[in-house]
């Protein structure tokens, strides 16, 4: 009976296999459990499409992304029409620019928006925390501190102040959502590297005579990648939906460039006067994005997260 | 615990210190001043308004004037641009409004959130769940300012039913819109967030227990899961409040509400230095007290934390 | 702001001018049937900085300052002098000494009688550092005698050229003389103001529940960012004629959203968001109107030292001006029937004669086709085009246009333009300090007068930021200030401009609104779009 169910089978030769059993590692597993959920794995297909569609898709535009058609413009309602013949796709803008280029370029923009903004946040408030948590004592104490303190300064007034005495630029911009949100990362990162401190494996490596540095490189980094990952991916969307009010407000991004949120911003705006394709296609992309990173987060926070499951 | 608020409390005036200069700081940074017009002012105008609402002191001494006023005689200062009113009257007219229409989108957003995600957890993997779920998501994901114009278009347009802007003393017409467009995506991430927990409440060893003991399902959720499910809720509340409340310009701009969410972007763009400051330490006390309260009330839930 | 009408300056020079009471008659004409409710409610696009005479700024706060208060002048629907508290003045040989004689019946809304000495106590108070209210540089361009000094702080409020001599007559004393003095007291700043209320209240005076006001409405309730209401002053010395009872400001941010309220009928006006105009006219022919205003939009060079080389060639600038395609702006993207703009200064103004400019005269296609030789000719081609940095304020009309020009300079010149938009202060505080290469400008005038254009580009103008230089324009200028033939001097001006190109005219502002068609009586000829509540009437439908 034993050694005859296929499983057995599989396991037996994996005993055999030098490289499986010196391999199976964390990192491994959480792969495993990613690839099993569904929904994340379709999201993650989506978004992949999404990208592809970002760097093929302006193969197939017939006007670039800030050209006029002069005779759209004449009357927009009409000639300005999602169509295949006029070549516009998506329609055009009020101001007779084709929304199929410019839907593009704002879906990158708004991707790389998510992405530099997180990383940004991810660089910093790991340093940050790692610090706190790894040294202790005053430095933690004072660190915390400050983390704390800017914690009680609403986000909206480091965003439009940010933004206002650095001008417009995508520099700027990715400041103002780094320096709002690197915060909690950093909280984060501290608590998780507490509770690696006292590991047998630090205390080890300590009483090996390795460098402070040396331990945070190789031991402490490494084991808060999951959490820091996790963490990450949840933060894209939030920078995305922080990235349209900012928008709405007038200070995101300067023409010719635009992003989802500036493209929806002014279609809200004009969606009673028959022109709702404005508002349509850059909403489809926008939700699309969202909803996709809120699945592949959550299928990252089931396979890495140990405590869950 | 007496003892712990009242430490906490202490602990929040450097914050709010710090909050204060940094934010007089940065916005004395910004180009232009609150006097910077199209039509460039003579200096003799410029200097008589300068010398009346002290800009022609030193940056320190008019951080130490604002200060000293704040805590002599709880005086904020006049407003640079709406020359009839100051920043007292500003926050006395502007606050309870988007408090009242701030709590209302909160407790909205909690009520309906937490009652979708708790049908969703128990009708798990049933068209409850799937409605429950995509509603959640859809709400999430959309930017709340298209809630704004969207709103306006249908109910005062179209269906001709409720007045498309205005507040009137906060009459229950009034408020609809301006609740909606503020609650939604908060509902959606609400309802997420209990259901998952639920979800993972529903599968732990004392609710198998309990389930072994033969307690009817009813029983088991409402005495047993729900506390637990609500914990990382209520967690999550304490930013959700402090959001509704500071993050609700675009609910002024559609709806005409009067709150202080425009004062305080407006006052930004325009260099109205009072104003700002006022509002952020506003905003700043409010943060602070509502995460103290979070505290707290995740105390009262979860026994197993215990103050130092 | 100020009519400036030669005609009544000379019949007022050195003589009594006295207006007949016969003007203050009925404005509805025979046979309207009016509706029973008289409430006029319209949408200003932001809260108004204040109500106080003396101390209000901007637009909104203006137009309900007037329904309130009353100036010794108003205007009526044409922009013309009428008669307000004062029924007429006097004035000496040489200009200077102004006497006002004021009507009996005129009252404030407590019962109290206006009289000169709340004239002079407002004027005081304008002029008062103490107040430090913006509009000082009003009462400075008023020449009243001693005004500089008061302002400076270097002499006594009370030395200031005001008088009142009993209580019904004000004494206003210059210090040169100035012909369209008495056309400035249809301004807010030279409302009177009610002493006795000011010093109770200090100021909270202007609260709905303290205010007093002597105009045809008294203030009832100010909702700050939500709306503000003026009712009927029964005490009005006109109320008889005066129709409207009840009028609201609406404050909404959004244009789009105002718009729909007013279709949804809640408002009685509101203005059409660019580029909608066409399709009301056709959905609301009764309620879409527009009618030219006292505004032009340009784009200035900088052509000080810190500005690029490029600019300084005339034939760039005229290449630049020659390509924007007008049209296509007036009618596609604002689309508002805004009129094209060839000079600075807009047509509407009184007494003003565009020159025929050969730019005006040509075709699209010609100014196309001249615009390239014209640059070819400035040494820029395909393998070395012009390049330079045009900037604006943040707003969407602002950006569609200036994304409009650059396409056109790109797609027909080969031109790179980067565009910068700023928020406004910081938009400012960069123009102001030559920190551009192209930058947005427009000009309201502050009255009905072609000085208040062209001054713009007077060298010496604090508001001229491109640093234009042209010794021949300051002349003229100089010159029209004494001249019998003003509008032939600021012709010539304008053949100047058109030749050096210092700045792109590319349109002139229209009043564009969405007004319910039962409003009647809308001052659409009053450029200066000072109007007043009580002058409105409603008709039944």
């Amino acid at each position: 009976m034993f050694g005859r169910s296929k499983k057995a089978q599989v396991l037996a030769a994996d005993i055999t296999d030098y490289t499986a059993v010196r391999g199976r590692s964390l990192m491994r597993d959480a792969r495993d459990r990613f690839l099993r959920n569904k929904a994340a794995i379709a999201c993650m297909i989506v978004l992949i499409f999404i990208v592809l569609f970002v760097v093929v898709g302006p193969q197939f535009a017939k006007w670039d992304n800030e050209e006029i058609d002069w005779a759209a413009l004449g009357d927009v309602v009409v000639l300005g029409a999602p169509a295949i013949e006029s070549g516009h796709f998506f329609g055009t803008d009020s101001l007779g620019r084709d929304l199929y280029s410019r839907t593009i370029q704002a879906t990158g923009t708004s991707l790389l928006v998510g992405l530099i903004g997180t990383t940004m946040a991810l660089i910093f408030g790991t340093a940050w925390g790692v610090c706190a948590g790894y040294f202790g004592g005053r430095v933690d104490n004072i660190m915390m501190r400050i983390v704390d303190i800017l914690l009680a300064i609403p986000a909206t007034l480091v965003i439009i102040l940010i933004l206002v005495v650095a001008g417009r630029s995508f520099v700027a911009l990715f400041v103002a959502l780094g320096a709002v949100s690197w915060l909690s990362m950093a909280r984060i990162v501290r608590a998780q590297t507490l509770a690696l401190k006292h590991r047998e494996f630090i205390e080890a490596a300590r009483a090996g005579g390795v460098s402070e540095l040396m331990i945070i490189v190789r031991h402490i980094l490494p084991n808060l990648f999951g959490v820091v990952i996790v963490y990450a991916s949840l933060m894209v969307p939030e920078m995305i939906l922080t990235e349209s009010f900012i928008s709405f407000l007038g200070l995101g991004i300067s023409e010719p460039y635009t992003s989802l949120g500036a493209l929806i911003s002014e279609g809200a705006g004009t969606m009673g006067y028959g022109t709702l394709w404005q508002l349509a296609f850059p909403l489809a992309f926008y939700v699309a994005i969202i909803i996709t990173m809120y699945f592949i987060g959550d299928g990252l926070r089931d396979a890495l997260d140990p405590k869950d499951r | 615990m007496l003892g712990y608020t009242l430490r906490r409390l202490l602990a929040a005036i450097p914050t709010i210190l710090v909050l204060v200069v940094a934010s007089f700081f940065l916005m004395h940074a910004a180009p232009g001043g609150p006097f910077t017009s199209e039509r460039p002012l003579p200096p003799e105008v410029l200097a008589n308004i300068e010398a009346r609402y002290g800009l022609d002191q030193p940056l320190w001494k008019q951080l130490w004037d604002y200060l000293t006023n704040i805590f002599l005689r709880f005086d904020f200062g006049p407003s640079f641009v709406f020359k009839d009113r100051d920043v007292n009257d500003i926050i006395a007219q502007g606050f309870p409004i988007s408090l009242t229409y701030g709590s209302l989108a909160f407790l909205a957003a909690t009520i309906v959130g937490v009652g979708l995600g708790i049908a969703a957890a128990i009708r798990h993997n049933t068209w409850v769940d799937y409605v429950a779920v995509s509603l959640g998501i859809a709400a999430q994901a959309l930017p709340n300012f298209i809630m704004g114009p969207l709103l306006i278009l249908t109910f005062t347009l179209w269906l001709g039913l409720l007045p498309g802007g205005g507040w009137n003393g906060g009459q229950w017409q009034y408020l609809i819109m301006p609740v909606i467009a503020l609650s939604t995506s908060y509902m959606g991430s609400i309802a997420r967030l209990t259901r998952s927990s639920m979800l993972e409440v529903m599968t732990s060893n004392y609710i198998r227990t309990a389930r072994a003991k033969g307690l009817p399902e009813r029983k088991i959720i409402w005495s047993h899961a729900l506390k637990p499910t609500l914990l990382p809720v209520i967690s999550y509340l304490g930013p959700v409040f402090v959001y509704v409340l500071t993050g609700s310009v675009f609910v002024d701009m559609y709806f005409s509400t009067g709150g202080l969410g425009k004062s305080y972007v407006s006052s930004a763009l325009t260099r109205d230095y009072a104003v700002l400051l006022g509002v952020t330490i506003l905003y700043g006390v409010l943060t602070v007290v509502v995460n103290l309260l979070t505290d707290l009330a995740y105390a009262w839930f979860d026994p197993k934390i215990r103050f130092q | 702001m100020i009519r400036f009408s030669k005609t009544i300056l000379s019949v007022a020079a050195g003589s009594l001018f006295v207006f007949g009471n016969a003007l203050a008659e009925s404005h509805i004409p025979a046979g309207t049937r009016l509706a029973e409710e008289q409430i006029f409610t319209y949408r200003v696009l932001d809260e108004h900085t204040s109500v106080d005479p003396q101390v209000v700024e901007d637009v909104s706060g203006a137009e309900i300052v007037r329904d309130l208060f009353e100036g010794l002048m108003n205007q009526d629907a044409d922009g013309n002098l009428v008669p307000g508290v004062a029924v007429g003045y006097e004035v000496n040989e040489d200009n200077t000494v102004y006497t006002f004689t004021l009507r009996e019946e005129a009252k404030w809304s407590n019962g109290d009688q206006v009289t000169a000495h709340d004239f002079a106590y407002a004027w005081r108070r304008a002029a008062d550092p103490e107040l430090a209210s913006p509009y000082q540089w009003f009462i400075e361009l008023m020449s009243l005698d001693n005004a500089s000094a008061v302002i400076k702080g270097d002499a006594p409020v009370d030395s200031l050229g005001v008088k009142a001599v009993d209580d019904l007559t004000f004494e206003v004393t210059l210090s040169a003389p100035l012909p369209y003095f008495p056309q400035m007291t249809t301004h807010s700043t030279t409302f009177p103001a009610p002493k006795a209320v000011i010093e109770a209240h200090g100021k909270d005076w202007t609260k709905p529940e303290n205010i007093v006001s002597n105009g045809a409405y008294v203030l009832t309730e100010h909702l700050p960012s939500e709306r503000s209401v003026r009712e009927r002053n029964t005490l009005y010395w006109d109320n008889k004629n005066t129709t409207i009872d009840k009028t609201i400001a609406l404050v909404i941010n959004d244009e789009n959203v105002a718009l729909t309220r007013f279709l949804a009928g809640e408002l009685d006006r509101t203005e059409v968001p660019a580029g909608q105009f066409p399709r009301l006219k056709k959905e609301h022919p009764d309620e879409a109107i527009s009618f030219p205003r006292l505004c032009n939009y340009y784009y200035t060079f900088n052509l000080s030292d810190s500005g690029p080389q490029a600019f300084k060639d005339v034939k760039v600038r005229q290449a630049l001006a020659l390509a924007v395609d007008r049209k296509i702006i007036t009618q596609n993207v604002l689309a508002g029937g805004q009129p094209e703009a060839y000079t600075f200064t807009p047509a509407a103004v009184a007494a003003f004669t565009p020159p025929g400019t050969e730019m005006a005269a040509m075709s699209q296609a010609d100014r196309d086709a001249k615009a390239k030789a014209l640059l070819e000719e400035a040494g820029f081609s395909k393998d070395n085009p012009l390049s330079f940095e045009m900037m604006y304020n943040t707003s969407e009309a602002h950006k569609k246009i200036a994304v409009a020009m650059s396409q056109m300079w790109k797609q027909k010149l080969g031109v790179q333009v980067q565009l910068t938009n700023m928020e406004w202060k910081v938009f400012l505080e960069t123009r102001g300090n030559q920190n551009f290469e192209l930058a947005r400008g427009a000009w309201c005038g502050d009255y009905n007068e072609a000085s208040t254009f062209l001054d713009l580009l007077d060298s010496e103008s604090g508001y001229n930021d491109g640093k234009f230089v042209n010794a021949d324009i300051d002349g003229l200028l100089e010159q029209a200030k004494s001249s019998d033939d003003a509008a032939g001097l600021y012709t010539k001006v304008e053949e100047i401009i058109a030749a050096e190109m210092p700045v792109i005219p590319v349109y002139h502002y229209a009043g564009v609104y969405m007004m319910g068609s039962d409003v009647g009586n809308w001052p659409v000829n009053n450029v200066e779009q000072n109007w007043y509540s009580k002058n409105l009437y409603k008709t039944a439908q």
